[in-house]
Protein backbone atom coordinates (compact mmCIF):
# COMPACT_ATOMS: atom_id res chain seq x y z
CA UNK A 1 0.00 0.00 0.00
CA UNK A 2 2.37 2.68 -1.05
CA UNK A 3 1.08 3.92 -4.39
CA UNK A 4 -1.75 6.14 -3.21
CA UNK A 5 -3.17 8.57 -5.74
CA UNK A 6 -2.20 11.45 -3.44
CA UNK A 7 -0.41 11.96 -0.15
CA UNK A 8 -3.63 12.53 1.79
CA UNK A 9 -4.28 8.81 2.04
CA UNK A 10 -0.87 8.12 3.45
CA UNK A 11 -1.43 10.70 6.19
CA UNK A 12 -4.97 9.42 6.74
CA UNK A 13 -3.76 5.84 7.34
CA UNK A 14 -0.88 7.00 9.54
CA UNK A 15 -3.01 9.26 11.72
CA UNK A 16 -5.88 6.82 12.28
CA UNK A 17 -3.48 3.93 13.01
CA UNK A 18 -1.40 5.87 15.53
CA UNK A 19 -4.38 7.55 17.18
CA UNK A 20 -6.22 4.25 17.65
CA UNK A 21 -3.14 2.52 19.10
CA UNK A 22 -2.47 5.37 21.50
CA UNK A 23 -6.17 5.64 22.37
CA UNK A 24 -6.17 1.97 23.39
CA UNK A 25 -3.29 2.63 25.77
CA UNK A 26 -4.95 5.77 27.06
CA UNK A 27 -8.27 4.03 27.63
CA UNK A 28 -6.55 1.32 29.61
CA UNK A 29 -4.65 3.87 31.70
CA UNK A 30 -7.78 5.89 32.35
CA UNK A 31 -9.84 2.83 33.28
CA UNK A 32 -7.22 1.36 35.58
CA UNK A 33 -6.76 4.63 37.45
CA UNK A 34 -10.40 4.38 38.63
CA UNK A 35 -10.93 3.86 42.29
CA UNK A 36 -11.98 0.31 43.00
CA UNK A 37 -13.43 -1.17 46.12
CA UNK A 38 -12.10 -4.75 46.17
CA UNK A 39 -14.55 -7.26 47.56
CA UNK A 40 -17.62 -5.15 46.74
CA UNK A 41 -19.77 -5.34 43.62
CA UNK A 42 -20.22 -2.55 41.06
CA UNK A 43 -23.86 -2.29 41.96
CA UNK A 44 -25.31 -3.43 38.61
CA UNK A 45 -27.42 -6.53 38.55
CA UNK A 46 -28.17 -8.22 35.22
CA UNK A 47 -30.51 -11.07 34.47
CA UNK A 48 -31.87 -11.07 37.99
CA UNK A 49 -28.74 -12.12 39.85
CA UNK A 50 -25.65 -11.51 37.73
CA UNK A 51 -23.24 -9.16 39.54
CA UNK A 52 -19.71 -7.94 38.96
CA UNK A 53 -16.95 -7.39 41.54
CA UNK A 54 -15.35 -3.97 41.51
CA UNK A 55 -11.81 -5.33 41.26
CA UNK A 56 -8.95 -3.61 39.42
CA UNK A 57 -7.60 -5.28 36.28
CA UNK A 58 -4.86 -7.79 37.11
CA UNK A 59 -1.43 -6.20 36.80
CA UNK A 60 0.01 -8.93 34.56
CA UNK A 61 -2.83 -8.36 32.10
CA UNK A 62 -2.48 -4.56 32.22
CA UNK A 63 1.26 -4.70 31.54
CA UNK A 64 0.85 -7.21 28.77
CA UNK A 65 -1.56 -4.78 27.12
CA UNK A 66 0.87 -1.88 27.49
CA UNK A 67 3.57 -4.10 26.00
CA UNK A 68 1.31 -4.85 23.06
CA UNK A 69 0.87 -1.13 22.44
CA UNK A 70 4.63 -0.57 22.61
CA UNK A 71 5.23 -3.57 20.33
CA UNK A 72 2.76 -2.20 17.78
CA UNK A 73 4.58 1.14 17.69
CA UNK A 74 7.99 -0.51 17.28
CA UNK A 75 6.61 -2.80 14.57
CA UNK A 76 5.21 0.15 12.65
CA UNK A 77 8.55 1.91 12.91
CA UNK A 78 10.40 -1.09 11.48
CA UNK A 79 7.98 -2.51 8.89
CA UNK A 80 5.68 -0.93 6.29
CA UNK A 81 2.23 -0.16 7.70
CA UNK A 82 1.91 3.59 8.19
CA UNK A 83 0.73 4.72 4.77
CA UNK A 84 3.62 5.10 2.36
CA UNK A 85 6.27 4.87 5.09
CA UNK A 86 8.48 1.92 4.22
CA UNK A 87 9.75 1.20 7.73
CA UNK A 88 13.29 1.31 9.04
CA UNK A 89 14.09 -2.16 7.69
CA UNK A 90 12.87 -1.26 4.20
CA UNK A 91 11.22 -4.67 4.06
CA UNK A 92 8.94 -5.71 1.16
CA UNK A 93 7.62 -9.10 0.14
CA UNK A 94 9.23 -8.76 -3.29
CA UNK A 95 12.51 -7.73 -1.64
CA UNK A 96 12.40 -10.81 0.56
CA UNK A 97 11.65 -12.95 -2.48
CA UNK A 98 14.58 -11.51 -4.40
CA UNK A 99 16.88 -12.15 -1.46
CA UNK A 100 15.61 -15.74 -1.27
CA UNK A 101 16.28 -16.19 -4.99
CA UNK A 102 19.75 -14.72 -4.65
CA UNK A 103 20.61 -17.02 -1.77
CA UNK A 104 19.38 -20.02 -3.75
CA UNK A 105 21.44 -18.90 -6.71
CA UNK A 106 24.54 -18.73 -4.51
CA UNK A 107 23.85 -22.12 -2.98
CA UNK A 108 22.60 -24.11 -5.93
CA UNK A 109 23.89 -22.11 -8.90
CA UNK A 110 27.35 -23.74 -8.87
CA UNK A 111 25.79 -27.23 -8.74
CA UNK A 112 23.60 -26.53 -11.76
CA UNK A 113 26.54 -24.89 -13.50
CA UNK A 114 28.72 -27.93 -12.87
CA UNK A 115 26.29 -30.26 -14.64
CA UNK A 116 25.48 -27.77 -17.33
CA UNK A 117 29.14 -27.71 -18.37
CA UNK A 118 29.28 -31.51 -18.61
CA UNK A 119 27.96 -33.35 -21.63
CA UNK A 120 24.66 -35.19 -21.35
CA UNK A 121 26.25 -38.61 -21.21
CA UNK A 122 28.44 -37.67 -18.24
CA UNK A 123 25.50 -36.18 -16.36
CA UNK A 124 23.36 -39.23 -17.10
CA UNK A 125 26.11 -41.45 -15.76
CA UNK A 126 26.51 -39.56 -12.47
CA UNK A 127 24.09 -40.68 -9.80
CA UNK A 128 23.71 -37.21 -8.31
CA UNK A 129 22.98 -35.66 -11.70
CA UNK A 130 20.42 -38.37 -12.41
CA UNK A 131 18.75 -37.86 -9.03
CA UNK A 132 18.53 -34.11 -9.58
CA UNK A 133 17.06 -34.80 -12.99
CA UNK A 134 14.58 -37.23 -11.52
CA UNK A 135 13.36 -34.70 -8.94
CA UNK A 136 12.90 -32.12 -11.68
CA UNK A 137 11.13 -34.73 -13.78
CA UNK A 138 8.72 -35.48 -10.93
CA UNK A 139 7.85 -31.80 -10.59
CA UNK A 140 7.52 -30.79 -14.20
CA UNK A 141 7.05 -33.86 -16.39
CA UNK A 142 5.41 -36.69 -14.48
CA UNK A 143 1.90 -35.24 -14.84
CA UNK A 144 1.90 -36.22 -18.51
CA UNK A 145 4.62 -38.83 -18.94
CA UNK A 146 3.88 -40.59 -15.65
CA UNK A 147 6.05 -40.94 -12.57
CA UNK A 148 7.62 -44.05 -14.13
CA UNK A 149 8.12 -42.20 -17.46
CA UNK A 150 6.13 -44.88 -19.24
CA UNK A 151 3.56 -42.39 -20.49
CA UNK A 152 -0.12 -42.97 -21.06
CA UNK A 153 -2.48 -42.98 -24.00
CA UNK A 154 -1.56 -39.84 -25.91
CA UNK A 155 1.58 -39.20 -23.85
CA UNK A 156 4.73 -40.89 -25.08
CA UNK A 157 6.64 -43.50 -23.13
CA UNK A 158 10.15 -42.15 -22.55
CA UNK A 159 11.73 -45.46 -21.60
CA UNK A 160 11.36 -47.24 -24.93
CA UNK A 161 13.30 -46.77 -28.14
CA UNK A 162 10.47 -45.19 -30.10
CA UNK A 163 11.12 -41.47 -30.67
CA UNK A 164 8.65 -39.39 -32.66
CA UNK A 165 10.97 -36.38 -32.76
CA UNK A 166 14.34 -38.04 -32.57
CA UNK A 167 15.94 -39.78 -29.62
CA UNK A 168 19.43 -38.32 -29.62
CA UNK A 169 20.24 -36.21 -26.57
CA UNK A 170 20.39 -33.16 -28.80
CA UNK A 171 16.89 -33.80 -30.18
CA UNK A 172 15.51 -34.57 -26.73
CA UNK A 173 16.89 -31.29 -25.45
CA UNK A 174 15.39 -29.49 -28.41
CA UNK A 175 12.01 -31.05 -27.66
CA UNK A 176 12.20 -30.00 -24.02
CA UNK A 177 13.32 -26.48 -24.82
CA UNK A 178 11.02 -25.55 -27.68
CA UNK A 179 8.19 -28.03 -27.29
CA UNK A 180 6.60 -29.86 -30.20
CA UNK A 181 3.33 -29.47 -32.03
CA UNK A 182 1.90 -32.57 -33.62
CA UNK A 183 -1.05 -32.75 -35.95
CA UNK A 184 -2.45 -35.63 -37.91
CA UNK A 185 -5.21 -34.36 -40.19
CA UNK A 186 -8.49 -36.25 -40.06
CA UNK A 187 -8.61 -38.81 -42.89
CA UNK A 188 -5.15 -37.87 -44.09
CA UNK A 189 -5.07 -36.56 -47.64
CA UNK A 190 -8.38 -38.14 -48.59
CA UNK A 191 -11.15 -36.20 -46.84
CA UNK A 192 -13.85 -38.22 -48.61
CA UNK A 193 -12.99 -41.54 -46.90
CA UNK A 194 -16.13 -43.45 -46.02
CA UNK A 195 -16.51 -45.20 -42.65
CA UNK A 196 -16.13 -48.52 -44.50
CA UNK A 197 -12.88 -47.40 -46.10
CA UNK A 198 -11.60 -46.22 -42.74
CA UNK A 199 -12.10 -49.70 -41.33
CA UNK A 200 -10.23 -51.09 -44.37
CA UNK A 201 -7.40 -48.69 -43.66
CA UNK A 202 -7.34 -49.57 -39.97
CA UNK A 203 -7.24 -53.26 -40.85
CA UNK A 204 -4.31 -52.67 -43.19
CA UNK A 205 -2.45 -50.56 -40.62
CA UNK A 206 -2.96 -53.21 -37.96
CA UNK A 207 -1.86 -55.96 -40.33
CA UNK A 208 1.54 -54.25 -40.66
CA UNK A 209 2.42 -55.30 -37.14
CA UNK A 210 0.53 -58.57 -37.28
CA UNK A 211 -2.48 -57.36 -35.30
CA UNK A 212 -5.07 -58.27 -37.95
CA UNK A 213 -5.30 -60.92 -40.62
CA UNK A 214 -8.31 -59.93 -42.70
CA UNK A 215 -6.43 -60.00 -46.01
CA UNK A 216 -9.38 -58.88 -48.12
CA UNK A 217 -9.90 -55.69 -46.19
CA UNK A 218 -6.19 -55.14 -45.67
CA UNK A 219 -5.60 -55.29 -49.43
CA UNK A 220 -8.26 -52.61 -49.99
CA UNK A 221 -6.76 -50.61 -47.14
CA UNK A 222 -3.32 -50.79 -48.71
CA UNK A 223 -4.55 -49.01 -51.84
CA UNK A 224 -6.18 -46.32 -49.76
CA UNK A 225 -3.03 -45.98 -47.67
CA UNK A 226 -0.98 -45.08 -50.72
CA UNK A 227 -3.30 -42.17 -51.45
CA UNK A 228 -4.27 -40.92 -48.02
CA UNK A 229 -1.35 -41.70 -45.72
CA UNK A 230 1.86 -42.51 -47.56
CA UNK A 231 2.82 -38.87 -48.08
CA UNK A 232 3.63 -38.57 -44.38
CA UNK A 233 3.99 -42.12 -43.10
CA UNK A 234 5.99 -43.25 -46.14
CA UNK A 235 5.03 -45.87 -48.74
CA UNK A 236 6.06 -48.66 -46.40
CA UNK A 237 4.44 -46.99 -43.37
CA UNK A 238 7.77 -46.85 -41.60
CA UNK A 239 7.28 -43.18 -40.80
CA UNK A 240 9.72 -40.30 -40.80
CA UNK A 241 11.11 -38.95 -37.56
CA UNK A 242 9.58 -35.56 -36.82
CA UNK A 243 6.92 -35.97 -39.49
CA UNK A 244 4.91 -39.11 -38.89
CA UNK A 245 5.35 -42.19 -36.75
CA UNK A 246 6.30 -45.66 -37.85
CA UNK A 247 3.15 -47.78 -38.13
CA UNK A 248 4.89 -51.12 -38.46
CA UNK A 249 6.32 -51.39 -34.96
CA UNK A 250 4.62 -52.30 -31.70
CA UNK A 251 4.41 -48.73 -30.30
CA UNK A 252 0.97 -47.14 -30.37
CA UNK A 253 0.58 -43.72 -28.82
CA UNK A 254 -3.19 -43.67 -29.16
CA UNK A 255 -3.89 -47.38 -28.87
CA UNK A 256 -3.65 -50.28 -31.30
CA UNK A 257 -7.22 -51.58 -31.13
CA UNK A 258 -9.34 -51.23 -34.23
CA UNK A 259 -11.71 -48.66 -32.63
CA UNK A 260 -8.70 -46.59 -31.52
CA UNK A 261 -7.19 -46.54 -34.97
CA UNK A 262 -10.55 -45.86 -36.60
CA UNK A 263 -10.90 -42.89 -34.25
CA UNK A 264 -7.42 -41.66 -35.09
CA UNK A 265 -8.14 -41.78 -38.81
CA UNK A 266 -11.65 -40.37 -38.54
CA UNK A 267 -10.95 -37.44 -36.26
CA UNK A 268 -7.22 -36.92 -36.64
CA UNK A 269 -4.99 -36.19 -33.67
CA UNK A 270 -3.72 -32.91 -32.31
CA UNK A 271 -1.14 -32.94 -29.57
CA UNK A 272 1.48 -30.73 -28.05
CA UNK A 273 4.54 -31.01 -25.95
CA UNK A 274 4.75 -27.63 -24.18
CA UNK A 275 8.02 -25.69 -24.38
CA UNK A 276 9.95 -25.63 -21.10
CA UNK A 277 13.10 -23.78 -22.11
CA UNK A 278 11.95 -20.33 -21.09
CA UNK A 279 10.36 -21.44 -17.84
CA UNK A 280 13.05 -23.82 -16.56
CA UNK A 281 16.20 -22.38 -18.07
CA UNK A 282 18.99 -24.22 -19.81
CA UNK A 283 20.59 -25.76 -16.72
CA UNK A 284 17.44 -27.59 -15.67
CA UNK A 285 16.60 -28.63 -19.21
CA UNK A 286 20.10 -30.08 -19.40
CA UNK A 287 19.56 -32.16 -16.26
CA UNK A 288 16.13 -33.27 -17.47
CA UNK A 289 17.59 -34.33 -20.81
CA UNK A 290 20.20 -36.34 -18.96
CA UNK A 291 17.51 -37.98 -16.86
CA UNK A 292 15.51 -38.96 -19.95
CA UNK A 293 18.67 -40.31 -21.56
CA UNK A 294 19.45 -42.27 -18.39
CA UNK A 295 16.10 -44.07 -18.76
CA UNK A 296 17.85 -46.09 -21.44
CA UNK A 297 15.74 -45.57 -24.55
CA UNK A 298 17.72 -42.81 -26.20
CA UNK A 299 19.66 -43.11 -29.41
CA UNK A 300 23.40 -42.55 -29.67
CA UNK A 301 24.48 -39.04 -30.56
CA UNK A 302 24.79 -38.25 -34.28
CA UNK A 303 28.54 -37.73 -33.95
CA UNK A 304 28.86 -41.40 -33.03
CA UNK A 305 26.33 -42.71 -35.53
CA UNK A 306 25.20 -40.30 -38.25
CA UNK A 307 21.57 -40.64 -39.26
CA UNK A 308 20.90 -42.61 -42.39
CA UNK A 309 19.70 -39.85 -44.65
CA UNK A 310 20.83 -36.77 -42.74
CA UNK A 311 17.35 -35.37 -43.19
CA UNK A 312 16.88 -31.70 -42.33
CA UNK A 313 14.82 -30.92 -39.20
CA UNK A 314 11.31 -32.00 -39.91
CA UNK A 315 8.43 -29.58 -40.43
CA UNK A 316 5.77 -29.37 -37.77
CA UNK A 317 3.69 -32.31 -38.81
CA UNK A 318 3.96 -35.53 -36.91
CA UNK A 319 1.02 -37.79 -37.09
CA UNK A 320 -0.49 -39.73 -34.27
CA UNK A 321 -0.75 -43.39 -34.83
CA UNK B 1 -21.47 12.08 28.90
CA UNK B 2 -22.50 8.49 28.45
CA UNK B 3 -22.18 6.41 31.51
CA UNK B 4 -20.80 2.88 31.40
CA UNK B 5 -24.09 1.68 32.84
CA UNK B 6 -26.12 3.38 30.11
CA UNK B 7 -24.12 1.61 27.38
CA UNK B 8 -24.33 -1.73 29.07
CA UNK B 9 -28.05 -1.53 29.64
CA UNK B 10 -29.04 -0.06 26.29
CA UNK B 11 -28.57 -2.50 23.42
CA UNK B 12 -29.01 0.23 20.78
CA UNK B 13 -26.08 2.22 22.14
CA UNK B 14 -24.04 -0.94 22.44
CA UNK B 15 -24.59 -1.80 18.76
CA UNK B 16 -23.87 1.72 17.51
CA UNK B 17 -20.71 2.16 19.54
CA UNK B 18 -19.44 -1.34 18.69
CA UNK B 19 -19.84 -0.55 14.99
CA UNK B 20 -18.00 2.75 15.45
CA UNK B 21 -15.18 0.95 17.28
CA UNK B 22 -14.66 -1.79 14.72
CA UNK B 23 -15.10 0.51 11.72
CA UNK B 24 -11.66 2.00 12.33
CA UNK B 25 -10.09 -1.19 11.00
CA UNK B 26 -12.06 -0.92 7.77
CA UNK B 27 -11.41 2.82 7.46
CA UNK B 28 -7.69 2.18 7.55
CA UNK B 29 -7.44 -1.14 5.74
CA UNK B 30 -10.23 -1.08 3.15
CA UNK B 31 -11.14 2.50 2.22
CA UNK B 32 -7.61 3.54 1.11
CA UNK B 33 -7.50 0.56 -1.30
CA UNK B 34 -9.86 2.49 -3.55
CA UNK B 35 -7.36 5.30 -3.81
CA UNK B 36 -4.31 3.38 -4.97
CA UNK B 37 -2.78 3.59 -8.40
CA UNK B 38 -2.63 -0.20 -8.66
CA UNK B 39 -6.41 -0.43 -8.31
CA UNK B 40 -7.52 2.70 -10.14
CA UNK B 41 -5.06 3.27 -12.97
CA UNK B 42 -5.01 0.91 -15.97
CA UNK B 43 -2.45 -1.77 -15.23
CA UNK B 44 0.65 -2.10 -17.34
CA UNK B 45 -0.40 -5.63 -18.30
CA UNK B 46 -3.69 -4.31 -19.67
CA UNK B 47 -2.00 -1.44 -21.47
CA UNK B 48 0.33 -3.89 -23.21
CA UNK B 49 -2.62 -6.08 -24.17
CA UNK B 50 -1.35 -9.00 -22.10
CA UNK B 51 -4.42 -9.12 -19.88
CA UNK B 52 -7.63 -8.99 -21.89
CA UNK B 53 -11.28 -9.39 -20.95
CA UNK B 54 -12.41 -13.03 -21.13
CA UNK B 55 -13.85 -13.94 -24.52
CA UNK B 56 -17.28 -15.65 -24.42
CA UNK B 57 -15.82 -19.17 -24.48
CA UNK B 58 -13.34 -18.52 -21.67
CA UNK B 59 -15.96 -16.65 -19.70
CA UNK B 60 -18.25 -19.67 -19.94
CA UNK B 61 -15.37 -21.90 -18.90
CA UNK B 62 -14.78 -19.67 -15.91
CA UNK B 63 -18.43 -20.04 -14.97
CA UNK B 64 -18.06 -23.83 -15.17
CA UNK B 65 -14.98 -23.51 -12.95
CA UNK B 66 -16.98 -21.55 -10.39
CA UNK B 67 -20.08 -23.76 -10.65
CA UNK B 68 -18.09 -26.94 -10.09
CA UNK B 69 -16.35 -25.40 -7.11
CA UNK B 70 -12.83 -25.85 -8.50
CA UNK B 71 -11.74 -23.03 -6.16
CA UNK B 72 -12.42 -25.32 -3.21
CA UNK B 73 -9.30 -27.32 -4.03
CA UNK B 74 -7.31 -25.10 -6.40
CA UNK B 75 -5.92 -21.66 -5.66
CA UNK B 76 -5.02 -19.08 -8.31
CA UNK B 77 -2.47 -17.12 -6.36
CA UNK B 78 1.25 -17.76 -6.51
CA UNK B 79 2.93 -16.15 -3.53
CA UNK B 80 6.37 -14.58 -3.83
CA UNK B 81 8.20 -17.54 -2.33
CA UNK B 82 10.89 -19.44 -4.16
CA UNK B 83 9.24 -22.78 -3.40
CA UNK B 84 6.16 -21.58 -5.29
CA UNK B 85 7.77 -19.79 -8.20
CA UNK B 86 10.07 -22.76 -8.89
CA UNK B 87 7.06 -24.99 -9.31
CA UNK B 88 4.46 -22.69 -10.81
CA UNK B 89 6.23 -19.72 -12.35
CA UNK B 90 6.16 -15.96 -11.76
CA UNK B 91 4.33 -14.89 -8.61
CA UNK B 92 0.88 -13.37 -9.10
CA UNK B 93 0.45 -9.60 -9.30
CA UNK B 94 -2.63 -7.43 -8.81
CA UNK B 95 -2.89 -6.29 -12.44
CA UNK B 96 -3.55 -9.84 -13.64
CA UNK B 97 -6.94 -9.97 -11.97
CA UNK B 98 -8.53 -6.76 -13.21
CA UNK B 99 -11.18 -8.60 -15.23
CA UNK B 100 -11.89 -11.28 -12.63
CA UNK B 101 -15.24 -10.54 -11.02
CA UNK B 102 -14.87 -12.09 -8.55
CA UNK B 103 -11.27 -13.31 -8.51
CA UNK B 104 -10.69 -17.02 -7.93
CA UNK B 105 -7.67 -16.79 -5.66
CA UNK B 106 -9.08 -19.49 -3.42
CA UNK B 107 -7.74 -20.23 0.02
CA UNK B 108 -6.82 -23.87 0.00
CA UNK B 109 -4.70 -26.20 -2.11
CA UNK B 110 -5.85 -29.76 -2.15
CA UNK B 111 -4.75 -29.74 -5.76
CA UNK B 112 -1.99 -27.55 -7.22
CA UNK B 113 -2.23 -23.83 -7.81
CA UNK B 114 -3.62 -23.00 -11.26
CA UNK B 115 -2.60 -19.37 -11.66
CA UNK B 116 -0.04 -20.23 -14.37
CA UNK B 117 -1.52 -23.43 -15.74
CA UNK B 118 -2.11 -21.89 -19.18
CA UNK B 119 0.13 -23.60 -21.75
CA UNK B 120 1.74 -25.92 -19.23
CA UNK B 121 -0.19 -28.92 -20.57
CA UNK B 122 -1.67 -29.79 -23.93
CA UNK B 123 -5.41 -29.51 -24.56
CA UNK B 124 -5.44 -33.30 -24.86
CA UNK B 125 -3.95 -33.61 -21.38
CA UNK B 126 -6.64 -31.37 -19.90
CA UNK B 127 -9.39 -33.31 -21.64
CA UNK B 128 -8.04 -36.69 -20.54
CA UNK B 129 -7.40 -35.37 -17.06
CA UNK B 130 -10.84 -33.79 -16.62
CA UNK B 131 -12.61 -36.89 -17.90
CA UNK B 132 -10.66 -39.14 -15.57
CA UNK B 133 -7.65 -37.69 -13.71
CA UNK B 134 -6.33 -41.20 -12.96
CA UNK B 135 -5.71 -41.81 -16.67
CA UNK B 136 -2.75 -39.44 -16.57
CA UNK B 137 -1.94 -39.06 -12.87
CA UNK B 138 -2.60 -42.42 -11.19
CA UNK B 139 -2.07 -40.99 -7.69
CA UNK B 140 -4.58 -38.13 -8.20
CA UNK B 141 -7.58 -37.77 -5.88
CA UNK B 142 -9.37 -35.22 -8.04
CA UNK B 143 -12.97 -36.10 -8.94
CA UNK B 144 -13.71 -37.04 -12.55
CA UNK B 145 -15.62 -34.46 -14.58
CA UNK B 146 -16.59 -36.62 -17.55
CA UNK B 147 -20.11 -35.19 -17.47
CA UNK B 148 -18.81 -31.81 -18.66
CA UNK B 149 -18.67 -33.21 -22.18
CA UNK B 150 -22.05 -31.65 -22.98
CA UNK B 151 -23.30 -28.38 -24.48
CA UNK B 152 -22.93 -25.31 -22.26
CA UNK B 153 -25.89 -24.93 -19.90
CA UNK B 154 -27.92 -21.75 -20.50
CA UNK B 155 -25.53 -20.53 -23.16
CA UNK B 156 -28.17 -17.93 -24.02
CA UNK B 157 -27.37 -16.06 -20.79
CA UNK B 158 -23.92 -15.12 -22.07
CA UNK B 159 -24.97 -11.69 -23.33
CA UNK B 160 -26.51 -10.77 -19.99
CA UNK B 161 -23.40 -11.99 -18.19
CA UNK B 162 -21.19 -9.83 -20.39
CA UNK B 163 -23.45 -6.84 -19.87
CA UNK B 164 -23.33 -7.37 -16.12
CA UNK B 165 -19.53 -7.51 -16.25
CA UNK B 166 -19.48 -4.36 -18.36
CA UNK B 167 -21.45 -2.64 -15.61
CA UNK B 168 -18.61 -3.38 -13.19
CA UNK B 169 -15.89 -2.18 -15.51
CA UNK B 170 -14.98 -4.87 -18.05
CA UNK B 171 -14.71 -3.04 -21.39
CA UNK B 172 -16.79 -5.31 -23.62
CA UNK B 173 -17.92 -3.63 -26.82
CA UNK B 174 -21.46 -3.93 -28.18
CA UNK B 175 -20.14 -6.03 -31.09
CA UNK B 176 -18.43 -8.45 -28.72
CA UNK B 177 -21.63 -8.89 -26.75
CA UNK B 178 -23.70 -9.27 -29.92
CA UNK B 179 -21.37 -11.98 -31.24
CA UNK B 180 -21.16 -13.89 -27.97
CA UNK B 181 -23.96 -16.38 -28.57
CA UNK B 182 -22.51 -17.31 -31.91
CA UNK B 183 -19.09 -17.88 -30.38
CA UNK B 184 -20.57 -20.49 -28.05
CA UNK B 185 -22.23 -22.54 -30.80
CA UNK B 186 -21.10 -26.13 -30.65
CA UNK B 187 -18.81 -25.50 -27.68
CA UNK B 188 -19.05 -28.04 -24.89
CA UNK B 189 -18.53 -27.23 -21.23
CA UNK B 190 -15.28 -29.16 -21.21
CA UNK B 191 -14.04 -27.18 -24.27
CA UNK B 192 -14.88 -23.92 -22.51
CA UNK B 193 -13.20 -24.98 -19.29
CA UNK B 194 -10.05 -26.03 -21.15
CA UNK B 195 -10.02 -22.70 -23.01
CA UNK B 196 -10.28 -20.92 -19.66
CA UNK B 197 -7.47 -22.99 -18.13
CA UNK B 198 -5.22 -22.56 -21.16
CA UNK B 199 -5.54 -18.78 -20.95
CA UNK B 200 -4.69 -18.62 -17.30
CA UNK B 201 -1.66 -16.66 -16.15
CA UNK B 202 -0.04 -16.32 -19.55
CA UNK B 203 0.43 -12.55 -19.12
CA UNK B 204 3.55 -12.87 -17.00
CA UNK B 205 6.39 -15.20 -17.84
CA UNK B 206 9.28 -16.15 -15.65
CA UNK B 207 12.38 -16.20 -17.74
CA UNK B 208 15.85 -17.30 -16.83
Amino acid sequence: MSDFVNSFWSIYVTVISLVSILACGLLLWQQSSHKHSPGKTTGHVWDENLEEFSNPLPNWWRWLFYLTVIYALIYLAMFPGLGSFKGAFGWSSVGQYDAEQKLAETNYGPIFEKYRSQDIKTVAASSEGREMGQRLYMTYCSQCHGSDARGAKGFPNLTDKDWLWGGTSEKIKETLTNGRDAMMPAKGLKPDLTPEQIVDLATYVRSLSGLSKDDGRAAKGKELFAVACAACHGPEAKGVTGVAPNLTDSHWLYGSSEPDIVETITRGRVNRMPAFGEFLGEAKVHLLTAYVVSLGGSEPDPAAAPTANGAPPAPTEAAGK
Amino acid sequence: MLKHETIEKNVGWLIVLTIVAISFGGLVEIVPLFFQKSTTVESELVAKGLVKPYDPVRLSGRDVYIREGCYNCHSQMIRPFRAETERYGHYSVAGEFVYDHPFQWGSKRTGPDLARVGGRYSDLWHRTHLINPRDVVPESNMPAYAFLDRPIKDASAIEDKMRALRAVGVPYTDEEIAGAKKALEGVTEIDALIAYLQGMGTALKQTR
